[in-house]
């Protein structure tokens, strides 16, 4: 009502006098205050804060109804939080899982990458190899968890293994059908401008691939963080996965809260940062969203 | 005696089935028969022909893409048996066809670049071939930046920078806006004229075909095409479409074009 008054009294008089202007602003003001408000919920609800906020109402709920340590407060799990950091645990367990994640994964890449672009190209090899691919792609890393103890030992050289195992199936599959996906024409375009085979290879077959291969690069982190937790949850002293699993002999529920939030983390965080990667560096590639659009 | 750019003899071409383990081999009709052409050096040779007809087709083993089922195929005098530089491809879906991770100038100078041509030799190359379409401006552009026009013109210039002797051109302008379309065709009427290479363009436009040809080999209709008759067309350039001439002209071309060749 206000406002409107304000607003006729300005259109009646051009030339406010100091009494109506401040009425005015006053008035702006508090528009200003109720579109602020709704735009700072957007703000929120776009970015997904609002699931996070919806979670915690519920989990307090929950946990309050529960009680004791079957469901721990938010409130109590960060305590449990403050209490691992004071200790140092959750640091270097933390640590450690990374280093695995981050070894066993690039190792993964460094080998799946150019593996996949030789059996997508040649059909030989396509024959020899996707067979097996297509078999052991369906065995889980986990299953190789004992065997890869024998073989190399309760050490970081298992769990890395492990990781490596988890994290190739994905950058294969996915670089195999990005060779596979190429368009004729693209090679078709090379050999009329007298590129050889494998200049082909390189100048063509490759960047045209860079898309699927960085799907198959993201989904391989995420089978990293997988096998990773399941492997310290069997067979480790440390770790985000042990964390976890050695919770359980205290009673500790605050304490694998922890370790759960910990994991999606690692996972959120990372799998972010590539896709930044993707964006800034790959995007000529055709990664991003913008080029999808034009294609 | 002018030299033969393109010299075809008998050339025919049979797609083979798929075949399987359960499936014998059927074997499928000829889409092109006993087709015999020669092309001068320097000509602009125009394909006219319905659609499935087998341009492309045919264009695809001059380029040495397909393999021919049967006859000779000769480019400056000797066989087709893969592609090569020397026959520049522009082709109708520029999106799939230029590389999307380059420039337009690394586009247009990939070529020399595969045949070892060092930075220095190949800068003014290039920038010779982007002046040539009018694309000096836009050197350091993606694709993705650029129009459908502008992505024809890249074709062409790093078709044009490879030097070839035969520049060939598969319905490059049907995806283009009349108006854009027309440009196009000036635009390579031009370069023609600059550079006197052979060109070999098809099209399914009477009037492109009518405005563009030194010659116009009209296609029969499939299967079993052949080339129903070859017309010269001596007018100068640029063509005045609203003249009676070219009314004349159509007019025969729509003729073959519809029953695929002079009703006997
Ligand atoms: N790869 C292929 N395999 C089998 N048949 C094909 C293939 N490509 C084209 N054809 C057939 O050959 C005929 C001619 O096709 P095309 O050369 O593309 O015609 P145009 O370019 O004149 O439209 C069509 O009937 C088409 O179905
Ligand atoms: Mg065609």
């Amino acid at each position: 009502m206000k406002a409107v008054r304000v607003k006729n009294l300005e259109e009646s008089t051009p030339i406010t006098d100091s009494v109506h202007q401040a009425e005015a602003l006053g008035a702006k003001a508090e528009a200003g205050i109720g579109t602020r408000l709704k735009d700072g919920f957007l703000f929120v609800a776009k970015r997904g804060l609002l699931a996070w906020v919806l979670l915690l109402v519920v989990w307090q709920i929950a946990a309050t109804v529960m009680g004791g340590s079957f469901l721990p407060t938010p409130l109590k799990t960060l305590a449990g939080a403050q209490e691992l950091i004071k200790s140092g645990t959750l640091q270097s367990d933390l640590l450690v899982s990374l280093f695995r994640i981050l070894c066993g994964w690039l190792i993964g890449t460094i080998i799946a990458v150019p593996l996949g672009l030789v059996i997508g190209q040649f059909k030989i090899v396509r024959w020899l190899i996707e067979p097996l691919i297509n078999f052991f792609r369906f065995v889980p890393a986990i299953g190789f968890l004992t065997l890869f103890l024998l073989w190399f030992g309760v050490g970081e050289v298992s769990k890395v293994a492990l990781i490596i195992y988890a994290t190739m199936f994905p950058i294969i599959i996915n670089t195999i059908s990005g060779v596979i996906a190429i368009d004729p024409l693209k090679i078709e375009s090379a050999q009329s401008q007298g590129a050889s085979k494998f200049q082909i290879f390189y100048s063509v077959v490759i960047p045209s691939s860079v898309p699927s291969i960085f799907t198959g690069v993201r989904l391989g982190l995420g089978g990293a963080i997988i096998a990773i937790v399941a492997a310290e949850m069997l067979a480790a002293q440390n770790g985000i996965g042990y964390l976890i699993y050695t919770s359980r002999l205290y009673y500790r529920t605050d304490w694998i809260f922890v370790g759960i939030f910990i994991l999606g983390f690692i996972g959120f965080l990372s799998d972010t940062l590539l896709r930044l990667f993707g964006n800034v560096v790959l995007k000529k590639y055709g990664i991003s969203d913008s080029r999808r659009t034009t294609k | 005696m002018t030299k033969i750019s393109i010299e075809l003899k008998h050339v025919s071409k049979r797609y083979q089935p798929a075949s399987s383990l359960f499936k014998r081999k059927t074997s499928s009709p000829l889409v092109l028969k006993d087709i015999n052409l020669m092309i001068p050096t320097g000509e602009f040779h125009v394909f006219l022909g319905q659609s499935g007809c087998g341009k492309s087709t045919l264009l695809n083993i001059i380029a040495g893409f397909l393999p021919k089922t049967g006859g000779e195929v000769l480019v400056n005098g000797s066989e087709v048996t893969e592609p090569g530089s020397d026959r520049g491809v522009v082709f109708q879906n520029a999106d799939a066809a230029i590389f999307p991770w380059l420039t337009v100038e690394e586009n247009v100078g990939y070529g020399l670049k595969m045949q070892h041509v060092s930075d220095k030799d190949r800068k003014p190359v290039v920038e010779r071939s982007l002046n040539l379409v009018g694309l000096e401006e836009h050197a350091d552009k993606y694709p993705y930046e650029l129009s459908g026009g502008m992505k024809q013109r890249v074709q062409i210039a790093r078709s044009i920078a490879n030097d070839p002797s035969i520049l060939i051109l598969d319905e490059p302008f049907g995806a283009l806006d009349a108006q854009t379309r027309r440009t196009m065709q000036n635009e390579l009427i031009d370069i023609w004229q600059k550079t006197g290479k052979t060109i070999l363009f098809v099209t399914h436009d009477i009037q492109e075909a009518a405005y563009l040809g030194q010659k116009i080999s009209i296609f029969s209709r499939s299967p079993e095409s052949h080339i129903a008759i070859t017309i010269p067309v001596d007018r100068p350039y640029p063509r005045n479409v609203y003249s009676s001439e070219n009314e004349q002209l159509v007019n025969t071309l729509n003729q073959y074009f519809e029953v695929g060749g002079p009703v006997k």
